[in-house]
């Protein structure tokens, strides 16, 4: 049974807990994991496209910034993105994880398309595309809210119900393209109505209205009573009873917040973008939306520094694929070895190694 | 007696993060004898026992036993040893028998049969006194006969050296005295025992030697006959401590707070309260003693507005108004609305009271967030009622837009108390106040309660400690199993005849047929 004999040895290193990281530090070391995470890319450019790392980051650098028209395609990109991860957030403020941006954003964009499409030659411009952001708006509050509904009543699993609810919107355009095409070619051409006016440049207004969108949300979340509400039920659905917050209310009420602005997303892609809808409209936005958020830790202005750093690695990498000719799924490569440096880095925010210090150790067989 | 070593542990530190749950702490274990730990809660005492346990790992330091330095790593490590301990919280599968959970992971090379460990389990169990069926399934159980299956699941594994970490919190004083019997058997058969305590008159009552801990640090282990009270506690504080409560007579004493028939069952169908009628009157503190989870929780978040009872009523008197009103079916809002001034502290602060990852003045909100019409919160007012509550009950933190989370308890209890008594209640309820927490704060805030109680509001405190319950509170009332089994009088009464009313349905067993204890 009990056997002395058998002497363990001291391991070789054991994981310790750090406490109250100073920030610069955590800093430090996010931005060590990005620089690992490129290194790494670049080290495999190498083996994969021949191309030298110098050569590798310039070329990334180039493919995001390089130009004014690349500058302006890297705002628009960042704000769509954005825009959609300002919309999980009050969300996943409050745990609720809300998988279903992608299907919000698309029938928002769906709405605005048929609003257009139905009424866009009996009413002029100016009242069209209110009615547009209207339909949007409400469009993507059904589908946020429907699985807020099920989960504040029957306590569904959100996860579960807001994934679903994306190949239902998926659906839903696919049927609706049918209908709008009476050739059968599912490809609606790009409305001639219901354009967002442009100002300055063509994508000027669409990043302006994110932009004032983003701080909206950090005071709604910040300095609002139903952004503390948030964080309370977030928190601790027990401390939301006891001082007697409508646990459910807060429920619904936050995720028609949610899908509303996932709805404003749709619109400007509609109105300022594609003027038209296809199943792939959001294109997995929805989802990236998802890590912009979370790498923020769901404040609404770092989510400007994330968005824009996932939309630079990825406009980056996909100008590497265009100068060195090779398979696109080469960019999604790159944000995912950097995201995971940057993921597994928080575990070395939150823990350190400590190793052994003897090597020899004292306990003889006896 | 000769004494031999039986465990050792020298210059053994851990660190988390940048604090030092044990630093440089030397410690012997001779075998045949009873230590205990003693220090204030926080003090380390469960980590190093932990490290001997193999739960943690020391970051530095040597551990030996029997003279013989070794490495444990894991509770396994431990067992080879010959060391094993009984944690606070309980690891046993609820559906398998006391024999099942006691053989569960026991890999002695030998064939399963149930029958051959029940023999052993009831041999072993004769040997030391303790009353127990291996065939039992953990689920029928009594608290006090889980633990019994924790020890014996210990000594079953041939551990010689057992530490056990607050055994008694779970206790009745009738059950404590049984255990400690056990111990002493346990200890004349050669065994060291360590028993991990901050209750002062456990350890002069069972142990042989005393080692007291204070902030990680290992201050002195004395002989326990050498020593008092009074010194052990200036050890384990650090300077000398008044450990009296000061309980004044009870003025202008009326009924605040009746409550008539409640009743309540849980979503399993089980009666949580059953029948629980009293007064609470203002002016004075109302203490409610039971065994952990009697129903005391539903009590109070009944009363509370958090969960709402099946039967019965609960009438509050308002003294401004003159008017009664009942509270059952309102939720806190509602209560709030009509005029009533009831704060409570619940018994879970970072989960129910507080919420832990936002700052005082965040958490300073919470009653008050609602008031005014404006959309925008006004953290102006709770920045000063958060500053004024740090400068006033003392509480350690950097400043007031610390998480509360990163608060020693002592200083998160301030910060719950603090807010709830700002509200100027007529009802004050608090759900063991002083769990965790350390021997000054703990006075703090028996003196808090005073003072309420001394400006008319009738006090409700919830207390396991009852050493505490029969100084502080002018009457205490008894609960087991959701019943009343006694009002006494605080000023009267002692804690065994409080213990003997904690237990009484289970005594008289009448309606619980199937569930009767072997007493």
């Amino acid at each position: 049974m009990r056997n002395r004999d058998k002497q363990a040895h001291e391991p070789p290193f054991h994981v310790v807990k750090r406490d109250g990281v100073p920030l610069w530090k955590s800093m430090t070391i996010r931005v060590l994991a990005v620089v690992f995470g490129l290194l790494l890319c670049s080290i495999l450019a190498v083996f994969l496209i021949d191309a030298n790392p110098v050569e590798f980051i310039t070329t990334l650098f180039d493919g995001a910034f390089g130009s004014a028209r690349r500058l302006w395609k890297f705002g628009k990109d960042a704000s769509v993105l954005l825009c959609i991860a300002l919309a999980i957030t009050p969300a996943f403020r409050m745990r609720f994880w809300n998988i279903g941006a992608e299907g919000q954003t698309l029938i928002g964009a769906l709405a605005s398309v048929a609003v257009a499409y139905y009424l866009g030659d009996s009413i002029p411009n100016g009242a069209l595309l209110p009615l547009m952001l209207l339909a949007s708006v409400a469009a993507g509050a059904v589908w946020g809210g429907l699985p807020a509904v099920f989960k504040a009543k029957w306590e569904t699993n959100e996860t579960l119900f807001t994934l679903m609810m994306n190949y239902a919107a998926s659906g839903l355009v696919a049927y609706f393209l049918l209908l709008w095409t009476p050739s059968g070619s599912s490809v609606l051409g790009a409305l001639s109505v219901g354009h967002l006016p442009i100002v300055i440049h063509e994508y000027f207004l669409l990043i302006a209205a994110v932009l004032v969108l983003t701080v909206l949300i950090y005071i709604y979340l910040q300095y609002t009573k139903q952004g503390y509400e948030i964080s309370v039920v977030g928190e601790s659905e027990n401390t939301a009873r006891y001082i007697g917050i409508g646990v459910s209310r807060v429920i619904i009420r936050t995720m028609l917040v949610s899908g509303a602005v996932c709805g404003i997303a749709g619109f400007l892609i509609v109105s300022a973008l594609d003027h038209s809808v296809t199943t792939t409209t959001v294109g997995g936005m929805g989802f990236t939306a998802i890590m912009v958020s979370w790498l923020a830790k769901f404040n609404p202005l770092v989510m400007i520094g994330t968005s824009a750093f996932i939309t630079f690695l990825q406009q980056g990498s996909a100008q590497i694929t265009t100068n060195f000719n090779i398979d696109s799924a080469f960019p999604d490569m790159v944000v995912g070895i950097v995201l995971f440096f940057i993921i597994g880095c928080e575990f070395f925010i939150n823990y350190k190694l400590a190793f052994r210090k003897t090597s020899k150790k004292g306990g003889r067989a006896k | 007696m000769d004494k031999q070593v039986a465990l050792e542990m020298k210059n053994v530190s851990k660190y988390f993060g940048s604090l030092a749950a044990n630093k440089n702490v030397d410690l012997t274990v001779y075998r045949g004898e009873i230590l205990a730990i003693l220090g204030e809660n926080g003090c380390g005492k469960t980590t190093l026992m932990n490290m001997i346990a193999g739960i943690y790992y020391p970051d530095s330091g040597t551990i030996s036993v029997d003279g013989q330095e070794v490495v444990i790593k894991s509770p396994k490590d431990a067992f080879r040893h010959g060391i094993g301990m009984i944690h606070q919280h309980f690891k046993l599968v609820d559906l398998f028998t006391a024999a099942e959970n006691i053989v569960l992971g026991v890999d002695d090379g030998g064939r399963y049969n149930i029958k051959e460990v029940n023999s052993r389990v009831s041999e072993i169990a004769d040997r030391y006194g303790f009353n127990i069926d291996p065939k039992k399934k953990i689920y029928e159980m009594s608290v006090s006969e889980k633990q019994t299956v924790e020890i014996l699941k210990v000594l079953y594994r041939g551990a010689d050296i057992l530490i056990l970490d607050e055994p008694s919190a779970v206790l009745t004083p009738q059950e404590t005295d049984k255990l400690f019997d056990v111990l002493r058997r346990m200890r004349e058969d050669g065994k060291s025992i360590l028993i991990i305590t901050h209750k002062l008159h456990e350890v002069l009552s069972i142990s042989d030697r005393v080692a007291v801990l204070r902030k990680g640090e290992h201050i002195a282990t004395v002989e326990t006959a050498g020593t008092g009270t009074s010194e052990l506690t200036e050890m384990m504080v650090g300077k000398k401590v008044e450990l009296n409560i000061d309980r004044p007579e009870p003025e202008n004493v009326t009924a605040r707070l009746e409550i008539k028939g409640l009743s309540m069952t849980d979503a399993d169908g089980i009666k949580v309260l059953d029948n629980v009628s009293f007064t609470a009157r203002s002016g004075e503190i109302l203490g409610i003693a039971g065994i952990a989870g009697s129903g005391q929780r539903e009590l109070l978040e009944s009363i509370a507005g958090l969960c709402h009872p099946v039967t019965g009523e609960i009438l509050y008197h308002n003294p401004k108004t003159g008017k009664t009103e009942d509270l059952r079916d309102k939720d806190p809002v509602a209560i709030r609305e009509l005029g009533v001034r009831l704060s409570f502290v619940p018994e879970d602060r970072l989960g129910m009271g507080l919420v832990g990852n936002m700052d005082i003045v965040d958490n300073m909100m919470l009653r008050s967030y609602r008031r005014g019409n404006s959309m925008f919160v006004d953290r102006k007012k709770p920045g000063d009622l958060a500053k004024r509550i740090v400068d006033e009950l003392e509480v350690a933190t950097p400043n007031t837009r610390t998480p509360v989370r990163r608060l020693s308890g002592g200083n998160v209890q301030k910060v719950l108390v603090g807010r709830e008594i700002a509200a100027s209640p007529t009802v004050l309820m608090a759900a063991y106040p002083v769990r965790g927490l350390d021997i000054n704060s703990s006075y703090m805030i028996y003196n808090l309660l005073t003072e309420q109680k001394k400006k008319g509001v009738s006090v409700v405190f919830v207390g396991e400690d009852l050493d505490v319950l029969v100084e502080l509170c002018d009457r205490i009332m008894v609960i087991c199993a959701g019943r009343v089994t006694a009002m006494l009088d605080g000023r009267n009464t002692t804690k065994e005849e409080i213990g003997l009313y904690m237990t009484k349905t289970e005594r008289d067993s009448d309606e619980n047929k199937g569930k009767e204890s072997a007493q």
